[in-house]
């Protein structure tokens, strides 16, 4: 138990076996559940960001537009929004883990065959399809597979097996690309 | 101010929980799409598990009031819609929101282009709202849940996907198993 949190930084280490890290995850959710009422999130932190720098640009668009003023009419303004704080934390906790670990490395992670700034461009492009399909779905891994399907709500179990669905569809397009 | 306070510190371990698992690599997160490496199931499925086992338990022993939580809103049209793009884009990416900023934390830039590529999805979406407005109220049925659409006994939803889970998690060790 005790290597699941703190092994030697000299070596790099492997990872943690995964039904023992998924039931810190899930603990960690259920003290989310119990604490806050809600669940875990990360997309948005993303919608919130959005929506407080469109709004120190252009404030009277941002309250006109729908999907902006739900994040501007949050108590506290956008950039006092749960999840962006919530995020902040996950950063550090990821840094930290990595730290004592010894994984923390600068690089960009990508197959054999395909170079950094492609995996980038690809990586990018990916996350700008993902922001779509999270603002439509309301939410992402974290704030609608993970928190509802504990909660056994019926639109997240449908995005969940959607969203696997689709990525094994592309998934072979894509194989060369991971070698 | 505290629940900011809560907000970091849970968002801590949830970050540290996804780094330890091994979610911050995209090569990793793949493994799942090419069927060489089922972390990402088998992590989610037992966080899945575990909280929603504790939150029914919780409730049943009266310690934790369910009807304080929020589940999220089911909009099934948006979500399923919403679910296949993202799923798309996750492949792509390799790594989800929540993982990429962790990715990120850890040194890895093609986290934080994928954290950059959201942002930009999420911020275009948001300025391109209106259209897609109808379709995303559409098909809305408040806090749905598996138990009311299969007219089953909570309990027995619970039971039905651990059964599930654990089916789940032979299959996936005898897959990985075979690679």
């Amino acid at each position: 138990m005790l290597s699941f949190v703190y092994r030697s930084p000299i070596v790099r280490h492997d990872y943690a076996d995964p039904y023992l890290a998924g039931v810190g995850l899930g603990v960690v959710l259920l003290a989310a559940f119990a604490i806050t009422g809600h669940g875990l999130g990360a997309s948005g932190a993303f919608g919130t960001t959005a929506a407080g720098t469109v709004a120190a640009i252009a404030p009277r668009y941002a309250s006109g537009n729908p999907y902006f003023a739900r994040y501007l009419q949050s108590p506290g303004g956008p950039w006092r929004a749960w999840l962006l704080f919530e995020v902040a934390g996950m950063c550090a906790g990821g840094f930290v883990s990595a730290a004592m670990a010894g994984r923390l490395r600068r690089e960009v992670e990508r197959g054999a065959g395909v170079s950094a700034r492609s995996r980038l461009a690809t990586a990018a492009g990916g996350g700008a399809i993902m922001g779509l399909g999270a603002v439509l779905a309301r939410g992402c891994t974290s704030g609608l597979a993970l928190t509802g399907g504990a909660l056994l709500s019926v639109g997240s179990w449908a995005f969940m097996l959607c969203a696997f669905a689709s990525a094994y569809g592309v998934a072979p397009m894509l194989k060369r690309s991971w070698r | 101010m505290s629940d900011l306070v809560i907000a970091v510190a849970i968002g801590l371990a949830f970050g540290f929980a996804i780094e330890r698992a091994g979610l911050g690599s995209a090569r990793k997160l793949t493994g799942q799409f090419f069927l060489t490496d089922l972390t990402v199931f088998k992590v989610m499925f037992t966080a899945i598990v575990t909280a929603m086992l504790g939150t029914f338990w919780l409730g049943r022993l009266g310690i934790l009031d369910l009807a304080l939580l929020s589940i999220p809103d089911t909009y099934l049209g948006a979500q399923v819609a919403g679910g296949l793009i993202f799923g798309a884009g996750f492949a792509l990416a390799g790594l989800c929101p929540g993982t990429s900023c962790v990715a990120a934390a850890s040194g890895r830039l093609d986290g934080a282009a994928v954290a950059g590529g959201l942002f930009a999805g999420v911020l275009v979406t948001g300025l391109f709202f209106a259209p897609l407005q109808r379709f995303y109220e559409s098909g809305a049925h408040g806090a749905w849940t598996l138990p009311q659409l299969l007219d089953l006994p909570y309990g027995i939803v619970v039971f039905g996907v651990v059964v599930v889970a654990l089916a789940g998690f032979v299959a996936a060790e005898r897959i990985e198993a075979r690679t």
